[in-house]
């Protein structure tokens, strides 16, 4: 039996050798940092599983494939189904109206319907409400998956995969530059923070001219603060214009997120393609899964589909764009 | 045609590059267009010159780059970063953005004049982003510019061409100056009216990077500005009050 070699323990990598295991087939994970952490971009990510709040600035696939993340993710990890709420600065409502144009799937909520469903979001005349939308804690997946994986009797190696190795997958994310000359880096900076006098149940998203900010309940009080894009690819620290941006964000939605601890600050490049879409390329004897960009927990298992079909029965599906076995 | 430093545009839209949805769809409205400069924006993208992926793909479009100083609010920034545009870069040509309010995004016109005095000492070609005074617009050609800029309304707006009146005033002060509207174009109509008052060119970004289809709405622009264009080459007829019949009635020759 062909025994596949994933490289990178991270979203990508995990759910495409879960998605094998899971079809029977016989895998390796390889990561020379061993166990996921803070030195995968996929540790820094929201967590939400939004496609129609993400279609807004997305192509179709986006909408159509995210649609399956949170069944899917659901049988690995703790899947929250609370729906999105996205609200505006009364400055900003023409954006609002713009973004309900532009989705699907949503209803209006009236500031009493929203002092029901957020008791603790007040002073907004309106929101949008996705009812369908789900999220997840990012780091409870990973290791939710490495477990799954650890008792099927895979393990992740902590070792670089020799060279020369057949039936690699190579989901290395942006270092594997190398090989995929067009692939780039698009910065984001992320706070999370603990504000135990604010609860907040479900992600809630705040329109903003650049960016969309938003903040996503992990629970006991602690909150994920983000994103910021940026087409940068300094990997350094966060500027305090980020900070301040995503702090005034925050505050925007409740004034007692002022008072909040700053518990981490994160900062990492998204692998993306032009597009921004994920792309899956069989070159030779290696499978290439990469270009998650924004949607890594969105799109993984879409993307460990797409994987396992190729590898396991040579069915070239639409994220397939180049295939040279 | 008035020349620009002694290049002359391929055509008169200038295209931003900011906010789009992905790098392909910026392409994609560069391409069908055929807009003719590419401005881009180094202050947030430039920590570090890290943002040479996304620098490298707005040089792979073949096109006229205007680098910017957007989100600068002092001299010295806007320097700063205009030094750093024309090494990434290699161009002396530099959009000068020098904001003054926060809400409005308005240019910061006394600051304006200095930094564009500084910049052109040091060799730089400026395109100074202002309001339209037209004492701040010789000032800053006394600065040694040699094209001028005037808002149509506040960035990112889409209000059109807010003070018709004074862009037409500026146009008639400055006969030689080539001069661009840049920012508050949300439709076509308005970047076509702008050319119609005898503008060089318009400068946009937001109304087709946040359009739901972005390269549709560059096409739509590019065929307005070339309508306005060719309008205004045509020399129009003035608006009168009474109707003017395209065939005469009276002395017309009739059957009975």
């Amino acid at each position: 039996m062909t025994t596949w070699s994933v490289i990178g323990a991270g979203v990508a990598g995990l759910a495409v050798a879960t998605e094998l295991i899971a079809r029977g087939a016989e895998v390796r994970v390889f990561d020379p940092h061993g166990a996921p952490g803070p030195h995968g971009c996929s540790w820094w990510a929201g967590g939400m599983l939004a496609p129609w709040c993400e279609y807004e600035n997305a192509e179709e696939p986006v909408l159509r494939l995210g649609q399956r993340a949170a069944d899917w993710w659901a049988r690995h990890t703790c899947v929250e189904r609370k729906g999105t709420l996205v609200v505006a600065n009364p400055r900003d409502l023409p954006d609002l109206k713009r973004f309900s144009r532009r989705t699907q799937a949503h209803t209006w909520l009236s500031a009493d319907e929203i002092a029901r469903t957020e008791p603790d979001l007040s002073g907004f005349p309106q929101a949008l409400f996705f009812a369908e939308e789900a999220h997840l804690d990012p780091r409870q997946a990973l290791a939710c998956l490495a477990q799954g994986l650890r008792d099927a009797g895979v393990a992740i190696l902590p070792e670089r995969a020799s060279e020369g190795l057949s039936n690699v997958i190579d989901c290395r994310g942006l270092a594997a530059r190398d090989h995929l000359t067009d692939l780039r880096g698009v910065k984001g900076e992320m706070l999370v923070i603990r504000c135990p006098d604010v609860t907040l149940t479900r992600p809630v998203r705040l329109l903003h001219p650049r960016m969309p900010l938003y903040i996503v309940p992990r629970g006991g009080g602690v909150y994920m603060l983000g994103a910021t894009m940026i087409e940068s690819e300094d990997r350094g620290r966060i500027t305090a214009r980020s900070m301040l941006e995503l702090l005034s964000a925050a505050y925007a939605l409740n004034p007692a997120f002022g008072e909040a601890e700053i518990l981490e600050i994160g900062v990492d490049l998204r692998p993306a393609f032009p597009d921004n879409l994920p792309r899956v390329r069989r070159r030779g004897g290696t499978i290439y899964a990469n270009g998650l960009y924004r949607h890594g927990y969105l799109l993984a298992p879409a993307v460990a589909q797409a994987v396992a079909d190729l590898a396991l029965e040579n069915k070239r599906t639409e994220l397939v764009d180049e295939d040279h076995p | 045609m008035r020349s620009f430093y002694g290049t002359n545009l391929p055509n008169p839209l200038m295209l931003g590059t900011a906010q789009y949805p992905s790098p392909a769809i910026l392409e994609d409205a560069f391409r069908r267009s055929g807009a003719g400069v590419a401005t881009v924006s180094l202050r947030r993208e430039g920590a570090g010159g890290a943002g040479q992926a996304f620098w490298q793909m707005i040089r792979d479009l073949g096109v006229l780059v205007l680098p910017n100083t957007a989100g600068c609010h002092t001299v010295k920034e806007a320097v700063t970063t205009a030094q750093m545009a024309r090494e990434v870069f290699g161009t002396p040509w530099i959009k000068l953005e020098l904001i003054g309010h926060t809400d409005s995004l308005q240019p910061d016109v006394f600051q304006l004049v200095e930094a564009a005095k500084i910049l052109t000492d040091e060799g730089f070609q400026v395109f100074p982003y202002t309001t339209e005074d037209l004492i701040v617009g010789e000032r800053l050609l006394a600065a040694g510019c040699e094209v001028l800029m005037p808002w149509g309304a506040p960035i990112g707006s889409g209000r059109g061409l807010a003070n018709e009146y004074a862009l037409r005033a500026m146009r008639a002060e400055f006969p030689d100056t080539p001069l661009v509207v840049d920012a508050g174009v949300g439709l076509p109509s308005h970047a076509a009216r702008a050319m119609e008052l005898g503008y060089d060119a318009v400068l946009l970004n937001t109304a087709v990077a946040r359009a739901g289809d972005p390269a549709q709405m560059a096409v739509a622009m590019m065929r307005a500005i070339e309508a306005g264009q060719m309008a205004h080459e045509a020399d129009p007829i003035e608006p009168r009050d009474m109707a003017a019949p395209s065939t005469p009635v009276i002395g017309k020759a009739f059957l009975s």
